[in-house]
């Protein structure tokens, strides 16, 4: 389980400091939560702070009731955590083979590589030699950031906006990975979309907008909100009309 | 052969005895070892040190190992081996260089490699250089290669040097006949007060001829590198050359790419990087499990693989 305790994360430009997210409290212990809203709300910035990419500025994390908020990012994922990024990274020279591998903490042979492959919409017969470099398509490295995420199969997996970048074609395939992930997978999965398919499937959805959480239930009680809300401000409707 | 040249042995040449077919293996400045095969001669050279080695047409799949091992400090050499190979042969020739150095004197291999590469003929051409030993001497290597491609030849050169040496200086100078090729690939890893300077020619004469030369180096401490690339398209040709260098520590890398075109139909390329690893490449190992060194070792493994 998860708990976020007045999660603050302040920066400052120049002397004026800007609140990033501020007193943030949630619990996440159901299978799959959902994190949703507009961009810019703070959602990835939260990822990354559970994560520990980025150090909050107030607040405590605790996962399984152990206090991490001080831990490394090292120490964080030995304890548990996993983080697939937005915009996964490229290495030269390091094969899909290496880097699930490196996922899984062992040499992994390629059949055990071809099932995680698989499950992401992805031949290992065509990949698991290839370096995970500029040659493979945004949507490739896409779905290999999530193979690794899933190899690892921690008690808690952080899913950054992983259906953008990815066409709408491999998108049909992605929500059968969660939804897969969701009927198999131990742990909780914590994910950022904005994707009703996806938003769907989740157990609760939190609505993190201007840095605090505005919202949070069960997908029939926040969705028909989401989808109801007045849309854009006046100085936009008032164009279009 | 003692324990320190068997180390020296299996470093640069994979070698954990004598290897299959032909073999000219110099320990400490000696002929340490030499076999023939019916395709493949070595003769010992009557008017200066070295070897020629002589590849008849039309060999295929057959290899030669000429590995270098000092063990004794202070020993400096210059060797001249001369490889001819026969037209449509096809065979993989593995070179290297092993010095340890326990001692307080400069040990020093020079070598002179000179390919006369027949019509039609392949080569691949793979060369290790690996130093060690806790003395104070230097641990010198300068080899010089002499790339001559005749039409439709290619050939194809591995050069790794990871560890070890503290200074070298690899002049290599090629000149490509009518749809003749070469790709060259060079590793390097230099740390502590290194330097290590890479200077590569290569003259596209011939018609549809083409080069590919590729660097990856790292480095490290307060280590130095200079690399050197110059391409000349003197004909209808496709030149390309590429150095990605990752920069560590207090080290210093320097790129110099040159491509000359003297023909309208040469296509010539050159592209060149040098950076420290990427943040977001260690956040990313980091998420895995790994700290920051292991991924540090990771990513460097994987760029020099």
């Amino acid at each position: 389980m998860l708990e976020l305790k007045h999660i603050g994360y302040t920066v400052t430009d120049g002397d004026k400091p800007i609140d990033i997210l501020n007193d943030i409290n949630l619990t996440v212990d159901e299978r799959f939560v959902a994190i949703t809203g507009p961009n810019g709300g703070g959602k990835s910035t939260l990822a990354k702070i559970v994560a520990g990419i980025l150090p909050p500025t107030s607040g405590q994390i605790l996962l399984d009731g152990e206090d991490i908020t001080h831990l490394s990012i090292t120490e964080r994922a030995k304890k548990g955590v996993s983080f697939a990024f937005q915009q996964p990274v490229r290495f030269k020279g390091i094969t899909v083979h290496d880097l699930l591998s490196l996922a899984a903490g062992k040499p992994m042979s390629v059949s055990e590589a071809c099932s995680y492959l698989s499950e992401v919409g992805l031949c290992a017969k065509d990949y698991i030699h290839r370096e995970v470099n500029a040659s493979l398509s945004g949507g490739e490295l896409k779905r290999i950031e999530i193979a690794t995420v899933m190899i690892r199969g921690t008690k808690l997996s952080i899913f950054d906006e992983p259906e953008a970048g990815i066409d709408l074609w491999s998108f049909q395939n992605l929500i059968q990975v969660f939804e897969n992930m969701h009927e198999k997978k131990g742990g909780s999965i914590l994910i950022i979309s904005h994707q009703e398919r996806i938003l769907k499937i989740a157990d609760k959805i939190v609505v993190v907008a201007n840095g605090t959480v505005s919202d949070i239930g069960t997908p029939d009680v926040i969705l028909p909100k989401m989808l109801n809300q007045s849309g854009p401000c006046s100085a936009l409707t008032d164009k279009l009309k | 052969m003692d324990t320190i040249e068997k180390t020296l042995l299996e470093a640069v040449a994979d070698l954990h005895s004598v290897p299959e077919g032909a073999y000219n293996i110099r320990a400490n400045g000696e002929l340490s070892g030499r076999s023939t095969t019916a395709n493949i001669d070595i003769v010992t050279k009557t008017d200066k040190p070295g070897i020629d080695i002589r590849i008849k047409p039309g060999t295929k799949g057959e290899s030669v190992h000429i590995p270098v091992i000092i063990s004794q400090s202070g020993l400096t050499e210059l060797v001249y081996n001369d490889f001819f190979i026969g037209d449509d042969a096809d065979v993989t020739i593995v070179a290297g260089c092993g010095i340890h150095n326990s001692g307080d004197d400069e040990s020093r291999h020079d070598g002179v490699h000179s390919f006369f590469v027949g019509k039609n003929a392949k080569v691949r051409y793979v060369e290790k250089h690996y130093g060690d030993g806790d003395g104070n001497g230097k641990r010198v290597m300068n080899p010089h290669t002499v790339i001559v491609l005749e039409e439709g030849a290619s050939m194809e050169l591995e050069t790794t040097q990871i560890k070890g040496v503290d200074s070298t200086k690899r002049v290599t100078n090629a000149t490509l006949a009518d749809s003749a090729s070469l790709v060259i690939r060079e590793k390097l890893m230099t740390h502590g007060d290194q330097f290590a300077e890479t200077d590569f020619t290569v003259d596209l004469n011939g018609e549809d001829c083409s080069a590919n030369v590729i660097s990856r180096s790292v480095a490290k401490d307060r280590s130095k590198q200079r690399f050197l690339s110059r391409i000349n398209g003197n004909n209808r040709c496709a030149g390309h050359t590429e150095c990605d260098a990752i920069l560590m520590d207090d080290a210093s890398v320097c790129a110099i790419p040159e491509i000359t075109a003297n023909h309208l139909e040469a296509s010539l390329i050159h592209e060149a990087a040098i950076g420290k690893i990427a943040g977001e490449q260690l956040t990313k190992l980091m998420t895995l499990g790994l700290t920051e060194q292991e991924a540090e070792e990771q990513i460097i493994n994987g760029f020099l693989k």
